[in-house]
């Protein structure tokens, strides 16, 4: 796959978002660069070959993630969208050496900073789990320990990867308690998360996850469970860090507006495969795959009005037994126009267009026009 | 967190207090001839007399209560075979068929029981915790399943028939006895290892299930991932997040239990010959030994609700977000 080139998008700022030394995370203006930098040159950071998770079950194996290909470059933002069930955790969780190896066969290869993560000694991913890499999980309220406080948890995640006193790491703490906009850092580190709000938390799991400047972040659906604005203040925030720490981040959400917010480039994920991939504005802009199609026209229209949803109809396929052909077909309104070809072969994920940095995986010969003709008049 | 502490103390004594009366009526009021039944089968006139003078029993029923009362917080006296007895506070009573004040004959045995139930609490609570979440760790393997299958086994033998066998086959252990822990400690272990490891053994099995379940559904949550996702040992993972937060429900289970194994450590001490709470009580109960057999209602009642308020306060000093009040 070609790394995406430098694509110019009308909102961009060169100079990014804020003063230097002045950092106030909640206020930041929601304007941004986007793709600021091209790095394509350079080897990406993040390389995800052929990765193949399988989770061996009574039922039989569950495929959570299939022959799933990509590249992410440091200081870029990778957003993962997709159903709930599509893989996108899982695949998430392989790339943080998460899986508990008894119970899960991972294939293919993950490289972090040229390093291989399949495969990986345990002693080795240790020092890539919090180090190298890190992880923000979706729930605050119940992926911060209950009983620890907020302080010991940020010190426990920095003296994991640094010989250091409690003193010092304590110091750290406080400085990253700070950096997400927490107030009165020093006297919240006593706190235990429950005397915390669900988005002040969150802000703790983010400087938890930042503690030990990792350069790949993952972020799993970090803002579903909180109330919009606050929503909106994490995503600043987590936009603002990723300049200053120049770090790539690999964004999972469901929520395609978050995606055309921070991405770009997008990634979507259907039955623990990829079906269309590409620079953030060809993806939302002008997608290609049919499920692609339907995930658009199932978001809420912004504005006040009330709005119609038009849902994916039916449900996403078993793990267990994945359609035949292409996964999506039983739900695709196109399935029927390609003489069988849908239900009898999967379709590759290839370039479809004259734009070579966007592949999709769907037999419609001209999805383009689709999109233009019959989908674009139906969005609301 | 005073306030809410001065309240459950309050009622917790009024609780007592209640269980008290009406174990009173029940014992001294209820039977036609409470001082003939205290007086026993050889019972003399004289002593008769007696035990009808100390204990009131020609007044009314109030004041019958109000002398135990009185008894209990400022002592009283006896009076048998024309001596008079006098019984200091706490005064419990005065056993009639053995002669001694009933808080000397309480404060000879509960040492005992507390000493078996304590030791064995801790043979216990190590084995079972620990071979819990080892099961926990290896779910579904061939080691979880030996494990649950032999607890749920041992938990289907009756406990006396755990203590007769190891009173009977594990004829390695030293010989049972009490001897008190001040005065040589290693004597006191050595003479309870039996009645410590029965009693280990037979919880222990029912700990192991506690614990793995807790600990299964603790290493489940979003919080054991975000500590693997941190870069510490897992050991670190499995015993410092997983085990703080899996005690907590153990730690209620373990309160009540503590209370019925203090209260009802019979089979314990009487196969293996321990003076505890359990055989004093069993004994007065064949004799009709009223004021023994009121003041062990008192003491199980007092260990109840005291072990009621602990579980309580540990509650939150084990889990942060509970807050008294
Ligand atoms: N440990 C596991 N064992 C069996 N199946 C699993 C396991 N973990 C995840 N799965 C399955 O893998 C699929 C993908 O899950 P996930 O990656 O969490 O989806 P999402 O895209 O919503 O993040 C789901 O159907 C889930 O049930
Ligand atoms: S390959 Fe066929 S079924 Fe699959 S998305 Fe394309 S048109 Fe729909
Ligand atoms: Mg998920």
């Amino acid at each position: 796959m070609t790394e995406p080139q430098l694509l110019e998008t009308p909102d961009r700022e060169p100079g990014g978002t804020s003063e230097p030394g002045v950092r106030k995370p909640q206020t930041v203006a929601r304007t941004r660069r986007r793709g600021g930098d091209d790095r394509s040159a350079e080897t990406p950071y993040l390389q995800v070959r052929d990765l193949t998770v399988t989770f061996p079950t009574a039922d039989g194996p569950v495929r959570a993630v299939q022959g799933l290909s990509y590249t992410l470059s440091l200081g870029r933002t990778l957003a993962v969208v997709g159903e709930s069930g599509s893989g996108k955790s899982v695949s998430s969780m392989a790339i943080m050496g998460l899986h508990d190896p008894s119970s899960t066969r991972i294939t293919g290869s993950i490289s972090v900073g040229g390093q291989e993560i399949v495969g990986m000694s345990p002693a080795q991913l240790r020092r890539h789990r919090g180090g190298t890499a890190a992880m923000i999980f979706q729930d605050p309220p119940s992926s911060l320990h209950p009983y620890f406080t907020v302080g010991d948890q940020i010190v426990e995640a920095y003296r994991a990867h640094h010989k250091v006193s409690k003193r010092v790491a304590r110091d750290r703490a406080v400085d990253l308690l700070g950096r997400v906009g927490i107030p009165n850092p020093r006297r919240r580190l006593d706190d235990h998360p429950h005397q915390f709000s669900g988005g002040m938390r969150q802000r703790a799991m983010i400087a938890m996850a930042l503690v030990n400047d990792p350069k790949l972040l993952i972020a799993d659906e970090p803002t579903t469970a909180l109330d919009v604005t606050v929503q909106a203040q994490i995503l600043d925030l987590i936009m603002d860090l990723q300049q200053d720490f120049g770090s790539a981040v690999l964004f999972i959400t469901h929520d395609l507006g978050v995606v055309a917010e921070i991405a770009d480039d997008v990634l979507v994920m259907y039955g623990g495969r990829a079906v269309e991939h590409g620079r953030v504005e060809a993806i939302l802009g002008r997608p290609q795959h049919p499920y692609t199609w339907g995930l658009l026209e199932s978001i809420p229209a912004v504005s006040g009005e009330p709005t119609r949803l038009h849902p994916i109809p039916g449900l996403p396929p078993s793990l267990l037994a994945l359609p035949t052909g292409c996964s999506f077909h039983p739900r695709c309104e196109f399935a029927g126009r390609l003489d069988g070809a849908c239900t009898r072969e999967l379709p590759d994920l290839i370039s479809r267009a004259a734009d070579t940095t966007r592949t999709s995986r769907c037999h419609l010969p001209d999805p383009e026009q689709v999109f233009q003709t019959e989908i674009l008049p139906r969005l609301p | 967190m005073l306030i809410y502490l001065l309240r459950r103390i309050a009622s917790a004594v009024s609780v007592i207090v209640v269980t008290l009366v009406a174990s009173f009526g029940l014992f001294f009021v209820a039977p036609t001839d409470p001082a003939g039944v205290i007086c026993g089968q050889r019972c003399t006139p004289e002593r008769y007399a007696d035990i009808s003078a100390s204990l009131n029993l020609d007044e009314p029923v109030v004041q019958q209560v109000g002398e135990y009362l009185k008894g209990l917080v400022a002592g009283r006296t006896y009076h048998s075979g024309g001596l008079t007895i006098d019984c200091d506070a706490p005064c419990l009573g005065y056993s009639y068929t053995l002669g001694q004040p009933v808080t000397k004959l309480i404060g000879q045995a509960l040492p005992v029981t507390v000493s078996i139930v304590l030791g064995g609490a801790v043979v216990y609570l190590a084995v079972g915790i620990l071979a819990g979440v080892v099961a926990a760790r290896r779910r579904g393997t061939y080691l979880d399943r030996i494990m649950v299958g032999t607890s749920l086994g041992i938990n289907a033998v009756p406990y006396f028939v755990l203590a007769l066998l190891v009173a009977l086959y594990a004829t390695f252990l030293p010989h049972a006895g009490y001897h008190p822990l001040l005065e040589n400690p290693l004597t006191w272990a050595v003479g309870l290892l039996a009645a410590w490891l029965t009693l280990g053994v037979a919880n222990a099995a029912a700990y192991t299930r506690y614990a793995r379940a807790s600990m299964i559904e603790t290493l489940g949550e979003d919080y054991i991932r975000t500590a693997r996702a941190k870069g510490i040992s897992e050991r670190r993972v499995v015993y410092r997040h997983g085990l703080r937060a899996a005690v907590t429900p153990i730690a209620t289970i373990f309160g009540l239990d503590l209370a019925f194994q203090l209260t009802g450590a019979i089979f314990t001490e009487a196969m293996f010959g321990l003076p505890g709470l359990g055989v004093l009580t069993l004994r007065a109960f064949n004799q009709y030994d009223l004021p023994v057999l009121m003041a062990g209602v008192l003491i199980g009642s007092v260990v109840l609700v005291a072990m009621n308020l602990l579980v309580d306060i540990l509650y939150t000093i084990l889990d942060p977000r509970v807050r008294l009040g």
